[in-house]
């Protein structure tokens, strides 16, 4: 597998680029593999990737039913921070965005990972109220955060209408200076190419149609590629989690629903963060194309379609034109939906389960891409060594049971 | 935009509904002799399917009655829509299903 670097473009450049390497191969599917991630989407191609790289096991399997990444990782609005509101959600997203920092070195590609800012706009007494606690908690926890007058607003957004002639004013925001956005399809790309390097097999167009187990012991998956053995088994499948679930006779809480995002024309640079307001509810960034890539709430039936229906699009573009004017006139220009799992207090589920080598990380929900590294690298963890890092203990499926939710609901920032 | 057809009022936008999740959950009779494992189930776990999923619907902004739906969570076309208290069997069709 080839280097990237300057002297590679250099090298290649007298070939005309003919001869870059293929960035990860596309073997046939062993009998049986060590560990076999289910689902291969940023968050299972990561955590391949943390089990090769971090815990030495390269005789693992990642399966995926249609082409890598092509899920919610190709459909995301790319945003990356780590300003969540309880210590444990605040812990687990924060060492993704530490991950985030050094990850186009550590995968020797470009991940276009850019620290812009992220803004969480407030636009009522209670939501100033919230975002106080909010940064406090943060900074509390070692994560930056600053509290933004609406006049510091303006001078860093100036096309955000902060006056009194919006229906919600604006009163200040939150402010993460190390938050921003990443290239989505890259993290795939980059995820793959580094795991496949490490001797991971990536099996594309390899649909699991069923679980196997012998006794309380997971040995295997049925595949539309054939039967595949191993007694570790990671789904890190997002909106399919309670179909693989069903398989297994697991029981999940979470639902499936589409989420929306849009892009506009491609226009010069005019807004240089990341912008995301709860109460009129859009969130908004401009990504080096150009483009402003947008998104709001989920539709709130059930849904595997990858699509949902105009209103939402409407709604958010509506509260786009209240907070940007100048962007009335702008064409969209792509729209579409992912699969996004739910779970009841808006946080994931990285946990064993009641079947041996059976392990579920899921209910990402609306807010997995930020998550990407970090997600894999304690999954990774939770395979290889058979139980949670700290980092992921307080995910566990079995909170439902207890009562430990940990509700996200508000820093997760998105309309459920 | 959906179409989606109220028992009582007929087909009207998806924009007058609001979609209330899972239908057919019994809130158990006697909670006190309920395990957190059995509590838990009650209120959190959920079928989730990839296929025909029945559902409680809220005709929020017409007759404000709540009624059951068949819809295929793939496609998003009713297939049934019925009373609370109907079976299936009994349920008035949806007339052209979703738009």
């Amino acid at each position: 597998m080839s280097h990237f670097s300057i002297f590679a473009l250099a090298r290649n450049a007298m070939s005309y680029h003919e001869n870059w390497q293929r960035q990860w191969r596309s073997p046939a599917p062993k009998a049986s593999y060590d560990a076999i991630i289910v689902g291969g989407g940023g968050h299972g191609l990561a955590t391949a990737y943390y089990l090769a790289k971090e815990h030495g096991m390269r005789n693992i399997a990642v399966v995926e039913r249609g082409w890598l990444g092509g899920g919610n990782t190709a459909r995301n609005t790319t945003i990356v921070r780590s300003n969540y509101l309880w210590d444990d959600a605040t812990h687990l997203y924060e060492k993704a965005l530490q991950l985030w920092e050094g990850l186009s070195q550590d995968l020797n590609y470009n991940t276009m990972f850019s620290q812009r800012g992220v803004m969480n706009v407030g636009h009522s007494l209670q939501d100033m109220r919230d975002i106080h606690r909010r940064v406090n908690a943060n900074r509390l926890n070692g994560v930056d955060g600053v509290v933004l007058s609406p006049e510091e607003i303006k001078a860093m957004v100036p096309i955000m209408n902060t006056s009194n002639s919006l229906r919600y004013p604006v009163m200040g925001a939150s402010f993460q200076p190390r938050g921003g956005v990443a290239r989505h399809d890259a993290i795939a790309w980059g995820f793959a190419r580094a795991a496949d390097r490490l001797g991971v097999d990536i099996l594309q167009n390899c649909e699991v149609v069923g679980v196997q187990r012998e006794g309380d012991q997971v040995v295997g998956i049925e595949t539309t590629r054939g039967v595949i053995k191993s007694k570790k088994i990671g789904v890190v499948a997002a909106g399919h989690s309670s179909v693989i679930a069903d398989m297994a006779g697991i029981r999940l809480p979470l639902e499936s629903h589409p989420l929306q995002a849009l892009v506009s024309e491609p226009m010069k640079p005019i807004l240089h963060t990341v912008v995301m307001s709860n109460a009129i509810h859009a969130y908004a960034s401009q990504s080096d194309k150009g483009d402003l890539v947008i998104g709001a709430g989920i539709d709130s039936f059930v849904g595997y379609g990858q699509r949902g229906s105009f209103p939402v699009i409407e709604h958010t573009l509506q509260a786009i034109c209240e907070l940007f004017p100048i962007f009335r006139r702008v064409r969209m220009n792509r729209q579409w939906g992912g699969i996004v799992d739910v779970a009841p207090d808006a946080c994931p589920i990285i946990s064993k389960t009641h079947i041996k080598g059976l392990y579920f990380n899921c209910g990402w929900g609306t807010g997995g891409f930020k998550a990407t590294p970090g997600s894999g690298w304690v999954m990774a963890h939770t395979i290889a060594q058979d139980r949670p890092h700290a980092l992921n203990a307080a995910f566990d499926l079995n909170r439902f049971n207890t009562g430990h939710l940990i509700d996200e609901h508000g820093a997760a920032g998105v309309a459920h | 935009m959906l179409q989606i057809t109220c028992p009582w009022c007929g087909p009207r936008a998806e924009s007058e509904f609001s979609c209330g999740g899972e239908a057919h959950i019994a809130r158990p009779l006697d909670t006190d002799a309920l395990s957190d494992e059995q509590w838990g189930d009650y209120l959190f776990m959920r079928k989730n399917p990839k296929g025909l999923h029945r559902e409680q619907w809220l005709h929020a902004s017409g007759c404000r009655r709540w009624f059951n739906a068949e819809r295929n969570t793939v496609s998003y076309v009713f297939t049934q829509v019925y009373k609370p208290g109907e079976a299936l069997a009994e349920s008035v069709a949806a007339a052209g299903g979703a738009k």
